[in-house]
Parts: C-alpha cells; sequence; structure tokens
C-alpha cells in the first residue's frame, strides 16, 4: 500500500507549486461575511444571471437571427400556412417542436424577470441600509449601471422573437428614440438603419448585442462589482457592540458561507426551472408574427419597463413645437426623461446625501430604515412616484377588474403620482421619528430601572 | 418585512374577490300567470313591461333611451336575450354579459314578438368545422384583436370595456360579428365572409382553451400576469429562502 | 510508481478506497470544532439520493418525450432537494463561525508613493501641458476615428427618407388579401385595413384604416373638402404618439347613449375623431392622423389621390417641417 501520501495534501501542494494560490486561497477561504439574510440578494440576482447565461447559450444555438420571409411548416395547427420570419419561426419551432425546447425558453425568459426584480430587491435594501455611502459609492454606481443595462437587455432579448407583442413594443422603442430634441430622427435612423422597421440586418443588431456585447458588459461590471465588494469587505449591521467601523464579525467562507451560497444557488435554478416548465410564459406560438399593420389590446412590455408604459400612458397629447421645428415630440417625456430623471437621482444621491447631511465619513456600518429618517422617507417618496406611474400603466387592467373608467382613471393618476409620494414622504418620516422615540423612551426607561435596581441594593 | 408581505397578500386576495364592475340588472316584470299565456300575448306583454320604456311600445324606439327594433328580425333579440346583454336598467350603461333572468320560453316568445315587428334577419348559422383556424387566427388579429385581444381575453377601448370571448358559442360569436353590438364594429358578408365568418369561429372556439403546453396559462395576457408571478410567487419564495437561509436583525 | 500513487490519491478523493492516514504533528485548529449531527447526515445523504432521482427521472423524461411540465418537475426537484441538502448542511453540518475582523484602513503612505511615482517619472519633461493637450487631440482624434465607421450603421445625416410612404395619386387600395377595394363595398359602423398595391406592406406609410361616415358628419379640416368620396375616409394605420397600428374603431349602435365613433390604439389609447381628420380627443398624441385623400376610379375602386396631409408615423424634429414624398 502507498505510505506517507495525503489525499488532501498532494493535489494542494501539486496545484500551489504550479500557481502560487495557496496564501491567496488560505485569505479567501477564511474570508469573513457579516451575516444578515437581505445581504443575500444581490447573490440571488447572481444565481439569476448564471442560469440566464447557462439557458441562453442554448437558446443560441437553435435561434435563427433573420427577418427572411418563410412559412411555417410545422406540426402546430393554427400557424400552418402563416408567413412569418425565419426568426419567429425558430422561436416556435424551439418551443413546440424541440425537446426540452420549451423548457429552457421558458426559464431563461422568467430567469430575465427575476433577475431584475432580485436587483430591484437588492437596490432596496442597499439604499435603505446607507450601504451605497463612502467608500463603496463606486461599487453601487456599477450596481446601478448593471441594473439599467439589465433593462435593455431583456427588452432586447423578447424582442429578438419578432413575434406580435414584441413587435409593438419595438415601435414604441423607435418612437422613444425618434423623440430626442435635435437628434432623434437621425439616431433612429441609425439604429434601425432604415425607418421602422427598418433595415433587416436590424435584428442581427439586437442580436448581437443580446447575446454577446452586453452579456459581456454586464460580466465586466459583475467581476469589479464583486471585487469591490471583497476589497471594501461587506458592511454589517451593529448587533454586537463589538461591531464598529473598524471591526466587523462575519462568517467565513469556507466552511460557513459556502453551502449557503451553494445551497442558494440550488434552489434559485430550482425555482426558476420551476416556474420554466410549470408556469407559461411569452407563449409566443399564441400571439403570432408581427407585421407593422396590425395590433393586439393588452399589449405590455415585460415588467421592468412597465414604468415607462405609465409614463407614456398618463402625458397629455402635446409636441412641443416652434413653428414647424417639433423641438419635443410626446414620447420624450415618459420614455427618456422619466428614465433620465430616476437614473440621475439614484446616481447622485450618495453626493446629495452628503451635502445635506455634511456627513462625509467612512460608513461600514448600516443604518436601519428608521435610523435614517430622511433617507428612508425620500426612498420611500421616490418609490411610490415611480410604482404610481407603474401602476398607472395598468389602468386597463383596473377598468377590466372593476369596471373603472379608463380615461377618469388616468385623469386621477395625473395628480395622484405627485401628491401621493408628497404624504408618503412625510408619513414616512413621521413614522420613523416616532419609532426611533420609542426605543430612546424603552432605553431611558431601562437604565432608569438598572439604577434603581443597584440604588435599592 | 414579514409585514410587507401579509398587506401584500391580503390586497391580492381582495382585488381577487372584488366584483369585477358589478353593474345592476333591472328586475323583470311578468304578466300574471305567464306560464298560462300562449307565445305571442307572453311576448308581447313581456315586452311592454321589460323593453318597451327604452324601445317603444310598439318597437319604434325612444329618442334619447334606445333604438327601434323594426326590422331586427330574429338574429338581434336571439343575441341580445341569450347572452343577457338585455335587459339593460340604464340605457347609458354598456351591456354585457349576465346571468339570464327570462326563461327560454320567455325568450323564445320576446324574439318570436320582435321578429314580428318587422321582420330582418334570421339566426345565423355558423359551420366553424368548414373554416381553417390559422385562417381564423389572421383574420382574428386583423378585425378583431384590437379591442378583444389576440387570444380573445377582452381589454379596454376609451369610454367601454371589450368582454372576453371566453363564454361566447359559435352562434353568438357569429351574431356579434354581424350586429356590432354597443360600440362593436359590424361585420357584414362583404365584410366577413360566411366562410371567413366559419374560420374565425372556429379561431375563437380554439383561444376558449388554446394550447398552453407551456404550463400554467395565467390567462394569456402576457408580461402583466408574468410580472405579478414574478413578484408576488418568485420574489415571496426567493425572500423566504434567503430569510431562511441567513440571519435576521436581533436586538443585542 | 507515482502514476500508481496519482490514481489511488483520487480513489481516495472520491472516497472509494480506504487508506491509513500518516501521521501529522497536532496543530493549533483553524477551523472551529463541532459536534457532529448523524441524523442531519442522515437526511442530507437521503435528500442527495432522492435528488439523483429526480435528475435521471429528468433524462428518463427527456428522452421519451415527456411534457415540459415533467421535464420542468424533475429538474426543478432535483435542484431544490440539493438545495435543501446544502442548506441543511449549512445549518447542521458545518461550524458556524462568527469570527472578528477588520476593515480595511486606508494607506495614505502608499497613496502617497503612487503620487510620488508618477510625478517623479515626468522628470524629464518640459512642456507636460503641451504634451498633454497633444496627447490628449491624438487620443481624441483616434478615438473619434474609431467610433466614425458606425455612420454605416444607418443614414445618420439624411432624414429625408422618414418622409418616404409608398402612396401616390393614382395608387390604387388593396385589403389584407389583395383584393382592391372597391367604394361600394365600404359600408358604415366598420373599419377597414387597406394597403398599396405594389408595394411592400410593412413600410409605417403603407397601412391605412377606413371608415365611412355620414358626409353630412364630416368636420374635416380646410382644403379637404373632397378627400371623402362618399364620407370614406383614409388615415394612416399608425399611431402618431408611438407607432403601433390603430386596430381599434368604437363605433355606437346608437349615438344618443353611446360614445362617439372614434379610431384608438391599443398601446397608450390615443383616441382619434375620424370626423375631424382623426384630430386627437384623448391621449398622449400630438398630432392627428395623417389623412390619405381618395377619389374613385372607373371602375369604382379606391384610389389615393396624392400623398398623405402629413408626415406618417411616432414624430420626430422634422415631422411638421416638410410634407411625406
Amino acid at each position: 500500500m502507498i505510505r506517507g501520501r495525503d489525499p488532501l495534501r498532494e493535489p494542494v501542494r501539486f496545484i500551489d507549486e504550479r500557481t502560487g494560490a495557496a496564501p491567496l486561497l488560505v485569505k479567501a477561504l477564511r474570508y469573513l461575511f457579516p451575516d444578515h439574510w437581505s445581504f443575500l440578494l444581490g447573490e440571488v440576482a447572481l444565481y439569476a444571471f448564471v442560469v440566464l447565461v447557462a439557458t441562453g447559450i442554448y437558446l443560441a444555438l437553435f435561434f435563427e437571427p433573420s427577418l427572411a420571409d418563410t412559412v411555417y411548416t410545422g406540426p402546430y395547427a393554427p400557424l400552418q400556412g402563416v408567413p412569418m420570419s425565419e426568426a419567429y419561426r425558430s422561436a416556435v419551432d424551439l418551443s413546440l417542436s424541440v425537446d426540452a425546447g420549451l423548457l429552457m425558453r421558458q426559464t431563461h425568459h422568467w430567469a430575465a424577470d427575476v433577475f431584475v426584480a432580485a436587483v430591484v430587491l437588492h437596490l432596496l435594501r442597499i439604499f435603505f441600509t446607507g450601504a451605497y455611502r463612502r467608500p463603496r459609492e463606486l461599487t453601487y454606481l456599477i450596481g446601478l449601471a448593471m441594473l439599467f443595462t439589465a433593462l435593455l437587455e431583456g427588452y432586447l432579448g423578447y424582442s429578438l422573437v419578432d413575434d406580435l407583442l414584441s413587435g409593438m413594443g419595438l415601435a414604441i422603442g423607435y418612437s422613444v428614440a425618434l423623440s430626442l430634441p435635435l437628434i432623434g430622427g437621425n439616431l433612429g435612423l441609425l439604429i434601425w438603419g432604415a425607418p421602422f422597421p427598418g433595415d433587416p440586418q436590424f435584428e442581427s443588431r439586437m442580436y448581437i448585442t443580446h447575446v454577446l456585447l452586453l452579456p459581456a458588459l454586464i460580466g465586466v461590471l459583475l467581476a469589479a462589482h464583486l471585487t469591490l465588494v471583497a476589497a471594501r469587505h461587506h458592511t454589517q449591521f451593529p448587533r454586537e457592540p463589538e461591531q464598529t467601523n473598524r471591526r466587523l464579525i462575519g462568517v467565513p467562507t469556507f466552511p460557513g458561507q459556502t453551502p449557503r451560497s451553494l445551497g442558494l444557488m440550488a434552489a434559485v435554478a430550482a425555482l426558476l426551472f420551476g416556474l420554466g416548465g410549470l408556469v407559461q410564459i411569452n407563449p409566443i406560438w399564441l400571439w403570432g408574427p408581427y407585421e407593422t399593420g396590425l395590433g393586439t389590446n393588452g399589449a405590455q412590455p415585460d415588467w421592468y419597463l412597465g414604468w415607462l408604459i405609465g409614463g407614456l400612458r398618463l402625458m397629455p397629447g402635446f409636441d412641443v413645437t416652434i413653428g414647424d421645428y417639433t423641438l419635443i415630440p410626446n414620447p420624450f417625456w415618459g420614455g427618456v426623461l422619466f428614465p433620465l430623471v430616476v437614473l440621475v437621482v439614484l446616481v447622485a444621491f450618495p453626493w446629495i446625501e452628503r451635502r445635506l447631511t455634511g456627513d462625509r465619513g467612512v460608513h461600514n456600518v448600516l443604518d436601519r430604515p428608521r435610523d435614517a429618517p430622511r433617507r428612508t422617507a425620500f426612498g420611500l417618496g421616490f418609490l411610490t412616484w415611480v410604482g404610481m406611474i407603474f401602476v398607472a400603466g395598468s389602468a386597463d387592467r383596473a377598468t377590466v377588474f372593476f369596471g373603472l373608467d379608463y380615461e377618469a382613471q388616468i385623469k386621477v393618476y395625473r395628480v395622484a403620482v405627485w401628491v401621493l409620494p408628497a404624504l408618503v414622504f412625510l408619513v414616512a418620516r413621521r413614522i420613523c421619528r416616532e419609532l426611533q422615540r420609542a426605543e430612546e423612551i424603552e432605553r431611558a426607561r431601562e437604565a432608569a430601572e438598572a439604577e434603581a435596581r443597584l440604588a435599592s441594593r | 418585512m414579514s409585514a410587507a408581505i401579509r398587506c401584500l397578500v391580503i390586497a391580492v386576495a381582495a382585488l381577487a374577490l372584488a366584483p369585477a364592475g358589478a353593474r345592476a340588472q333591472p328586475p323583470i316584470v311578468r304578466p300574471p300567470e305567464s306560464g298560462a299565456l300562449p307565445a305571442q300575448q307572453l311576448g308581447r306583454e313581456l315586452f311592454a313591461g321589460n323593453c318597451a320604456t327604452c324601445h317603444g311600445s310598439r318597437g319604434d324606439g325612444v329618442a334619447s333611451r334606445g333604438p327601434a327594433l323594426r326590422g331586427v328580425g330574429r338574429r338581434a333579440p336571439d343575441f341580445y336575450l341569450r347572452t343577457g346583454y338585455m335587459p339593460l336598467g340604464d340605457p347609458h350603461d354598456q351591456p354585457e354579459r349576465s346571468r339570464l333572468q327570462f326563461r327560454e320560453r320567455e325568450i323564445r316568445a320576446l324574439i318570436d314578438y320582435v321578429d314580428s315587428l318587422g321582420g330582418g334577419p334570421s339566426v345565423p348559422e355558423p359551420h366553424p368545422e368548414r373554416g381553417s383556424v390559422a385562417d381564423g387566427l389572421q383574420l382574428f388579429t386583423e378585425h378583431c384583436a384590437g379591442c378583444h385581444q389576440v387570444v380573445a381575453e377582452g381589454g379596454v377601448v376609451t369610454g367601454a370595456r371589450v368582454p372576453p370571448l371566453d363564454q361566447a358559442t359559435p352562434v353568438q360569436i357569429a351574431e356579434a360579428v354581424r350586429l356590432g353590438p354597443y360600440v362593436m364594429p359590424r361585420f357584414s358578408e362583404r365584410a366577413i365572409s360566411d366562410p371567413e365568418l366559419d374560420s374565425i369561429v372556429a379561431y375563437v372556439r380554439y383561444a376558449q382553451d388554446p394550447d398552453d403546453r407551456g404550463g400554467w396559462g395565467i390567462s394569456h395576457l402576457g408580461p402583466f400576469p408574468e410580472g405579478m408571478v414574478t413578484w408576488l410567487i418568485a420574489g415571496t419564495l426567493l425572500v423566504a429562502t434567503c430569510v431562511l437561509i441567513g440571519e435576521r436583525l436581533r436586538r443585542s | 510508481m507515482r502514476l500508481r500513487g496519482w490514481m489511488i490519491a483520487l480513489l481516495a478523493l472520491f472516497g472509494m478506497a480506504r487508506r491509513r492516514r500518516p501521521q501529522r504533528q497536532p496543530r493549533e485548529r483553524i477551523v472551529a470544532a463541532g459536534q457532529p449531527d448523524p441524523r442531519a447526515e442522515l437526511i442530507a445523504i437521503g435528500l442527495l439520493l432522492l435528488a439523483a432521482a429526480a435528475a435521471v427521472a429528468f433524462v428518463v423524461f427527456y428522452a421519451l418525450g415527456f411534457s415540459t411540465q415533467a421535464l420542468g418537475g424533475t429538474l426543478a426537484g432535483a435542484l431544490a432537494l440539493i438545495a435543501a441538502a446544502l442548506i441543511l448542511a449549512a445549518k447542521r453540518l458545518v461550524v458556524s463561525e462568527q469570527l472578528p475582523g477588520e476593515y480595511p484602513e486606508p494607506e495614505p503612505e502608499q497613496q502617497e508613493a503612487l503620487a510620488q511615482i508618477v510625478e517623479e517619472s515626468g522628470s524629464r519633461l518640459t512642456r507636460k501641458r503641451l504634451l498633454g493637450l497633444a496627447a490628449g487631440a491624438a487620443g481624441g482624434s483616434l478615438g473619434a476615428a474609431l467610433v466614425a465607421p458606425a455612420a454605416s450603421l444607418g443614414p445618420l445625416f439624411d432624414t429625408s427618407s422618414l418622409y418616404t410612404t409608398p402612396w401616390r395619386r393614382g395608387r390604387r387600395l388593396i385589403d389584407e388579401a389583395g383584393r382592391p377595394m372597391l367604394a361600394a363595398d365600404i359600408e358604415t359602423d366598420v373599419f377597414y385595413s387597406a394597403f398599396p398595391e405594389g408595394a411592400s406592406k410593412d413600410a409605417l406609410g403603407a397601412p391605412l384604416v377606413l371608415v365611412r361616415l355620414d358626409p353630412a358628419a364630416l368636420r374635416l379640416p380646410a382644403g379637404r373638402e373632397d378627400w371623402a368620396p362618399g364620407g370614406i375616409l383614409a388615415f394612416s394605420k399608425i399611431c402618431t404618439h408611438a407607432g403601433c397600428a390603430i386596430a381599434l374603431y368604437r363605433t355606437p349602435t346608437f349615438a344618443p347613449t353611446q360614445p362617439a365613433p372614434a379610431l384608438v390604439c391599443p398601446c397608450h389609447y390615443s383616441t382619434f375623431d375620424p370626423a375631424r381628420g382623426a384630430a386627437v380627443t384623448f391621449g398622449p398624441a400630438g398630432r392627428p392622423l395623417p389623412q390619405l385623400p381618395l377619389m374613385v376610379d372607373g371602375a369604382g375602386a379606391l384610389r389615393a389621390a396624392g400623398n398623405y396631409s402629413g408626415a406618417v408615423g411616432p414624430g420626430w424634429s422634422g415631422v411638421r417641417s416638410e410634407p411625406p414624398a
């Protein structure tokens, strides 16, 4: 038998001799993560991204990114003999004629919806705990860049299929590009190659952007984001008195965090494949192929662009003109200015807060939302503003379910989207302050009781 | 966080249970011993008690309340009565599919009576089995999907709700296409031929139970219900998983 | 000898061979010790084996062509069971250490050294600013040069194609199926889609929506008195707000109690009044739908009598400046 060979130490020695990785790995394996369930939300987004890439690779092996005309000859009767593009046909074939094709397509689409939802939840946690403050502003900005890139990436992804719903969505995207003052017409023609529906190569442009350029961008940003999180260490809630801006308490990567993170990855993948198999999403064979002259009621973009359709639907009907020159076509307000304002406010917030509070210090310790009443109140108010515009974009559903007149709803929303956020701000600030005061009173009471007990001895 | 989730669940439950714009149906006025009356008299008396207020005592219409029914034949009363569109309590309300209050004998009596007012089109006889679902999809998308949604789930036009077609029978579909009830366009044989109508009926029947091999169809509306599943199901499960795996904030 | 040793080491790694551990010096523990939990181990093993079964079931179902639900259910099941095993391991099978650590402090000496390195490296330069400007000019110009070919993506400087429509005076209207549209066939209370004969249906300027109103009810803008023969109106079917097809037509059965006729867009519910030349009555559209003048030829077919009253589709800076071509 073999003597003196250790099954673990031999490979370790082998690898370290050739890579010098042991010191780094020792540090990495014992790297400390402060622990709270809300710190896992970013990881959920990461694992959804992994599922996106994996299923996306599978889809890319079957999808035909071409708008060349063809006629469907597959087994699905309602599309028999219907003229369509190769892109649409390949997506229908993948869904209806390729084993496990529909599972992969649906999992990919659910993963996209869930990815953005997880990023938003993660962003909310970052915002309401003040984790974006010095020295993590860069990490925060990279995260915002990833979020907005993901919105475009998802939009391109479902627009590739050239079905009725996404085709309508592309026309709207074209109108938003055209609505940019001064340069809109030129920009729209540049991107689409020709007036809408554009040059047939536009499909290839969307494809390469969706399959290569934006995933690579997100990958690079993700690597930078994770590296920065590790370099600055994760923030922590002050649970123990030892947890300060200088000292942290955390769980090491190995063995503590590893099974948790792997378990979370498996759980996220389980949820996504479960949805992909059990809940139908984007049944393109039911929509039919897109033509510029066709439309359907109830068409909506994917949820993460719903805020924009709200912005578009709420605007009163006017273009800003100077004589014959159309300076600001209507879609600009809801399609460009609204998301731009949201992005600018989010990007600038760390510096706005610094200016307003005078707090320029390093913060490794998180706030509970109630500990920063003005931030929490502003965040909730801003969220209400965006959220109400989002909800206004689904006012037609309220008409269908509750019989509320559509035009009346729009008129109410036009006022409510300004009034309600202000109310929420005031109420939230009040609640935070009340909660803080209640804790103060409780602490004072306990201190007094402790003193009284000491005195009575 | 759990309090917020609870609020969300309650809100969703409340929304799900809220009645969809229930419209008050007027009570049916029946002549005494209506069961014993001969059909012609029954029809006349039911019309007088339930329809004449808006449609006039002889079906000539009332200027600010209801159109004339002379010459509408059997097609219109058959549609409006069998869907429960009529009777309508307030002439300014939108007629909608309602629970039938008239009995079958009464409906037939009313149809005969209205037909007797001046003749007119008969009840159509669609043949969906002769139509093609593929042609129907293209025709439906072209003529109908703008209001009724491409899988016939209904929707909205400014000023009216557009009904889903999940309960429409082939005859009712054909009648509606030819009649154009409320604000719906009226497609004659020249606009949509009888064979085309057969295909449209075949397609609507298909759309009432379409190919949902992807799983739970979530009402075939696309991103709106998909977004609800994302947040209410996936979001809840994922947050719950995180709470299970991670630590909670304990006061020290 | 080495090769055999490697193979046995690998087997041992996968737990398939038993070996005696060589003697080691006892050392201070790095990872805290923890109590074993045999029950949790058994449960974890059970979960993993179930996961394996589910994964095998997936492959079998896939090979047999089972439904998407069967495939998704088994794969999700396998992943969920693995997740459960891992979470159980996290809570019961590995020691959960809460260890103290330190946040990194800034190192001002290193920051200074970095600045110094850059500064001192420029000791040979006497015209730093000029060099800097020249480098900036070179870099900027090169960057612009590398980006310039992107202009080939589309007609960046020439927006005249935005005005082009396939309609000309005399072009016949055809329906979805390619048949010419006869004026006598156009009825009231219904809408039609029309396309230019002999041209592509896909361009934004191609599709029309046709309705017929009582000529006495028309209130068209000045100059369009003969654009609607017999009350037949033709408008661009493409919404002037965001480019969706105007696929809704609201037409009352009984005018006194029901909403007036309107063309409506399904995307953002822009509502247009056909009697007044598709003027906007509700919604975000900023322009009326462009109207196409119609005429009836000798055979009773509808033809275009010219181009639209204005540019079609969603607006851009020049949408009102020039007529369509």
